[in-house]
């Protein structure tokens, strides 16, 4: 990755790293004992790490000649295994909790390893870890093919996507450690939070002057969601994450908000991390990856520039319905169940503008495993997306809530659309990066898609049944007017969907690691047949 | 040339639809004319807000917000839910709401409808610490044999649910053993010794002239009662026979006597309704009555 840079660019990210080993060492030194010293402690080893091989790289040859005509991919190949790596990881935190619930004698003696602190580890490092770092990866190869232009600079996207990473390790170390905001989604503490901000910004303005620089009229739908993703993301994150600390020189804060407000804002920013981070940005890559692999145009350029607003705009209302029958005042229930009702329509429209798309390519859903990595992903996105409207309405969340359908529902959104997504750009773009046609083994995409399918069913339907069976009992009344059950025996009653629900997150698990294989695999081969796939660029003014 | 040909714009064989001369590497789009469902969708669901705006409390207004005419108010619907569902129950629940509860207790019919109700009140508010059914576990008494820590009359049993065992309320049932190896109330030869004589008891088969025997006529007997038998009322339990709280093994017994035991059990006055508390009591008393592995004193 260094080769690519020019000296030039490497004393700027040799300053960059000394600077974040000097930040290291502040948290360190102001810290000395607890989560905030162990992080410093991780900054400052990186900043040395990265600050040696510049300094050895100084003198090096500089990059080669004439790379202004060529798009930069070494950021989005670096990324992409970054999210295999985190997959692969976050992943297995998440089987091994799923079997705790089935075996939690199972459980180790030590604080670390306890369920609760685990639990965040996995929905960090799947959402931010896998699904983040996918989301830069694609985007920025994206960006930059629907421009026709170059990344801006070649710095930034290595501070943003190494910066990002140190976000993620901090976020779940910190867990480990105990280290907690106790906000769902939200748990890294204040000095995390402050980084992203940081790297966030620095990654708008990378996306947004690279977006000025291209040489197309039109801006491609792709890039509208993906910048979606990055404004709202900021908004969201600088939002619910407002908190003083206890002292500048520990992890512990204190929120700003309190009371129901808190829990308004922290739903305002759970449900727009579903919409902005797990669908909007997703949907840019969908939009980018399956016209490019079925080889055929968009269905309809109206529907999915009205989906885009229309999304945009009803996603931003609906965060109250996780808050239903609570002492949120009734009528901003009432909202985010309407809001969230009509919120199906444009999320309908985008899911049949992706199938639509298809037609006249059926026959290589059918031949290509890629190709049907994200057919499904837009299916699922429909269902998921239809549930969530269905379970946003209030009489509907009276049985659900609380219930394991909630787990089922966030995981046929996360299984079936967010990460078949991810696995379809990924075997469309890892060959491309690696100057071949196919990947290394292409039968075990095959493999991978029944597994990631097999997984994803056993996972949603164990759930489904899980959560349906749990609100029922809680609600059920015998003939004399007394509970038929006690909550003992609604958990008792969990025991099977738990062991199913464990198997069916290990076959997909298992499909995950298969891909990381292959894609490694994949980029160690040999270059064959190197695809002619993009235009050139066109010629730019000399840097 | 034609504008469209200017564009770009070609006709795609597989739909017939135009495209609209958008190219992004490849990419194209279809000038596909919009679907008119989608609007019928969007109308629908519209008309479904505006029927939800009307009737639900929806829209703020400065400090309010819209009523909507159904003037629903979920605070007064939960409550009227709860009634409703106490209503269901009065005709069977009331009684012990303040009543003899010996004499319901002998009520067969009336233990049929309840004794359900009592046995999920149970496993949802007891079962935590006292086991499903009620046989306790390491430092949780066993509720189904006949060594009762403060009665095993219903009455005296809704008294010790209401008040706790050390709980924070007012009138709470007190009892503590103190730590007599700990805070040096004993030496640790004599701690020994009563250690000893509390794992031979009963009386008959334990050394009555032994130094443990001295220890223990000092210092127990007026909790736990001149042959160690308990049930004195005094929350101290029988040292006889094999069902101990905090495990009956000489290393328990002596980490008992040295540390000491506070064992705590919460007031559910604030918690549970009188009847329900009621309910409990006749419950946890026939717990011990339909399980009759009682020891001999």
């Amino acid at each position: 990755m260094i080769a690519s840079l020019s000296i030039n660019e490497r004393q700027v990210g040799l300053m960059l790293t000394i600077g974040v080993a000097i930040l290291g060492l502040i948290m360190l030194g102001a810290a000395k004992e607890g989560p905030m010293a162990v992080h410093g402690a991780m900054a400052l080893a990186l900043g040395i790490v990265l600050a040696f091989s510049l300094v050895g790289s100084l003198f090096d040859p500089d990059a080669p000649g004439g790379r202004a005509a060529r798009y930069y991919d070494e950021p989005t190949r670096f990324g992409l295994m970054l999210t295999l790596i985190w997959g692969v990881v976050a992943m297995s935190v998440g089987v091994w909790v799923a079997a705790l619930l089935y075996w939690p004698e199972a459980t180790p003696l030590w604080p670390a390893t306890s369920f609760g602190r685990l639990r965040p580890v996995h929905t960090t490092g799947v959402i931010f870890g896998f699904g983040g770092n996918a989301l830069i990866a694609t985007s920025l190869h994206v960006l930059q093919r629907t421009s026709r232009a170059r990344l801006a600079d070649s710095v930034s996207p290595w501070f943003v996507l190494i910066g990002y990473n140190l976000f993620c390790a901090w976020a779940v170390t910190g867990y480990l450690m105990g280290s907690t905001q106790s906000k769902e989604y939200a748990e890294a503490e204040w000095y995390a939070d402050i980084w992203l901000v940081v790297v966030w910004v620095a990654y708008l303005v990378l996306y947004l002057r690279t977006l000025a620089r291209r040489n197309e009229p039109h801006i491609y739908v792709a890039n509208w969601y993906y910048l979606a993703f990055i404004l709202v993301v900021a908004m969201l994150h600088i939002v619910n994450n407002i908190a003083l600390p206890v002292s500048f020189a520990g992890a512990r804060s204190f929120p700003v908000w309190s009371g129901v407000q808190d829990a308004m804002v922290q739903w305002w920013y759970g449900h727009n991390a579903v919409a902005f981070f797990l669908t909007a940005g997703f949907l840019g890559m969908l939009y980018y990856f399956l016209p490019v692999r079925a080889e055929r145009p968009i269905w309809s350029y109206r529907l999915s520039i009205v989906s885009f607003w229309g999304i945009v705009f009803f996603y931003v209302w609906v965060g109250s319905h996780h808050l239903h029958y609570t002492a949120l005042p009734y009528w901003v229930q009432t909202l985010g169940m309407t809001f969230s009702v009509m919120l199906l329509v444009p999320s309908w429209a985008s899911a049949g503008n992706a199938i639509a798309t298809l037609n006249g390519a059926w026959h290589k859903v059918r031949d290509d495993a890629t190709l049907r990595f994200m057919f499904v992903a837009a299916v699922f996105y429909g269902l998921s997306t239809f549930e969530g409207s269905f379970l946003a309405i209030r009489p509907v969340n009276s049985l659900s809530h609380y219930t394991d359908w909630t787990v089922g529902h966030v995981h046929s959104g996360t299984l079936g659309w967010v990460a078949m997504i991810i696995f379809g750009a990924i075997y469309t773009l890892v060959p491309q990066l690696s100057g071949r046609t196919t990947m290394a083994w292409p039968k075990a995409i095959e493999w991978h898609f029944w597994l990631s399918i097999a997984g994803t069913l056993i996972y949603v339907v164990s759930m489904w049944n899980a959560g349906i069976t749990q609100g029922l009992m809680w609600r059920t009344y015998d003939a004399n007017g007394g509970l038929a059950y006690s909550f003992l025996e609604s958990v008792m009653a969990m025991a099977p969907y738990y062991l199913l629900r464990t198997i069916g997150g290990a076959l997909f698990l298992t499909g995950t690691v298969l891909c990381a294989l292959n894609v490694r695999a994949t980029m160690l081969a040999t270059p064959v047949g190197a695809g002619a796939s993009d235009r050139p660029l066109l010629t730019q003014p000399a840097e | 040339m034609t504008a469209d040909q200017r564009h770009g714009a070609e006709i795609d064989p597989a739909t017939g639809y135009e495209t609209t001369g958008h190219d992004w590497n490849g990419i194209r789009e279809l000038n596909t004319p919009f679907p008119r469902i989608v609007i019928w969708a969007l109308a629908l669901t519209f008309l479904y807000s505006m029927i939800a705006w009307i009737l639900l409390p929806a829209w703020p207004i400065g400090r309010d917000f819209t009523r909507g005419v159904l003037g629903l108010d979920q605070r007064q619907i939960a409550m009227q839910g709860y009634a409703a569902l106490e209503r269901g129950r009065d005709d069977w629940m009331a009684p012990f709401a303040a009543g003899n509860l010996d004499a319901l207790a002998a009520d067969p019919a009336l233990m049929a409808r309840a004794m359900p109700a009592a046995q999920r009140l149970f496993a949802d508010n007891c079962a935590a610490c006292h086991g499903t059914h009620g046989t306790g576990g390491p430092g949780f008494p066993d509720l189904t044999d006949a060594n009762w820590l403060w009665g095993g009359s219903p009455d005296t049993i809704a008294e010790t649910l209401r008040v706790g065992i050390n709980s924070g309320h007012p009138d709470t049932r007190v009892s503590q053993m103190p730590a007599f190896g700990r805070d040096g109330m004993l030496s640790r030869e004599a701690v020994q010794a009563v250690t000893d004589y509390v794992l031979a008891l009963p009386g008959s088969a334990a050394d009555a002239q032994s130094a443990g025997a001295q220890v223990f006529a000092e210092n127990c007997v007026a909790c736990h009662g001149e042959n160690g038998n308990g049930g004195l009322g005094t929350g101290a339990p029988s040292l006889v026979g094999a069902r101990w709280i905090y495990g009956g093994d000489r290393a328990k017994v002596l980490a008992t006597i040295h540390g000491g035991r506070q064992g705590v059990m919460p007031s559910w006055a604030g918690r549970l309704s009188a009847a329900e508390i009621n309910l409990l009591a006749v419950y946890v008393a026939r717990l011990g009555a339909n399980n009759q592995h009682a020891e001999a004193p």
